[in-house]
């Protein structure tokens, strides 16, 4: 059927953006800020300090 | 050795980066968002099912911080420093393609609900259960969404030109008058 394969081709080309788009963003480097606040939170339960002390 | 579920959270931090910057459209506000969302994530692990679905849990959390500031502040955010439509970068489009830039136009002028959904079951491949979960809504609500953000999008990008018989009449003034009558009451 005609139609349906048109139709098909309109939800595959916003699909095929859709993904071109987030693949974009995914690629994306990781700012240092998330790495550094990882490895904070990472520091802090190692420390035995208690999470959540707020001791800033 | 028990594997800490909190040593893969990083692996997580570039969709969960994605999925910001589709709710929010907006760079600095999506990242502060991320950052909320790893400090939640890492201080209630203990709520996390080992086993299951992590990006769905952390994705969650993330829209959970994106409504409640979108409550507070009554309105969505808007695409103000235009980080989502302009500054990413441009491929060039073939033959059949469409320009990313039309297409990115186009997607932030659906509504928050409609663009999580595409996002999590077009781009991030979630399954319709895990999508429903993570938005805390019915699996058919968002398959709706799903086909009402697709309508929506071809609506704007002219797609359906050649395809006016796709749609079927009814179908296609449903989406119009959904979108009237939402306009006129919201």
């Amino acid at each position: 059927m005609g139609h349906t394969r048109r139709k098909d081709t309109g939800a595959e080309a916003i699909d095929e953006n859709l993904r071109r788009v987030y693949q974009d963003m995914l690629e994306e480097k990781v700012p240092d800020r998330f790495l550094d606040l990882i490895a904070q939170l990472r520091a802090q339960d190692e420390g035995g300090e208690p999470t959540g002390g707020d001791s800033k | 050795m028990s594997a800490d579920p909190r040593d893969e959270i990083v692996e997580h931090i570039p969709a969960l980066r994605a999925f910001a910057l589709s709710l929010t459209r907006n760079g600095a506000v999506a990242d502060d968002m991320v950052q909320d969302t790893l400090v939640k994530a890492w201080t209630k692990i203990g709520t996390f099912e080992p086993g299951t679905n992590m990006r769905a849990w952390l994705f969650t959390i993330l829209r959970n911080t994106y409504y409640s500031n979108r409550r507070k502040a009554g309105r969505e955010v808007s695409d103000a420093d235009g980080i989502f439509t302009e500054s990413l970068s441009e491929k060039p489009a073939h033959d059949g393609r469409l320009q990313l830039a039309d297409f990115r136009r186009a997607f932030v002028q659906l509504n928050d609900e409609q663009r999580e959904a595409l996002i999590l079951v077009g781009a991030q491949g979630f399954s319709y259960e895990d999508a429903a979960e993570t938005c805390g809504v019915a699996v058919g609500t968002i398959k709706s969404r799903v086909n009402r953000a697709r309508a929506r999008l071809a609506e704007l990008l002219k797609l359906d030109d050649e395809d006016e018989l796709e749609m079927t009449d009814q179908a296609t003034m449903a989406v119009v008058a959904a979108g009237r009558a939402g306009g006129a009451l919201g």
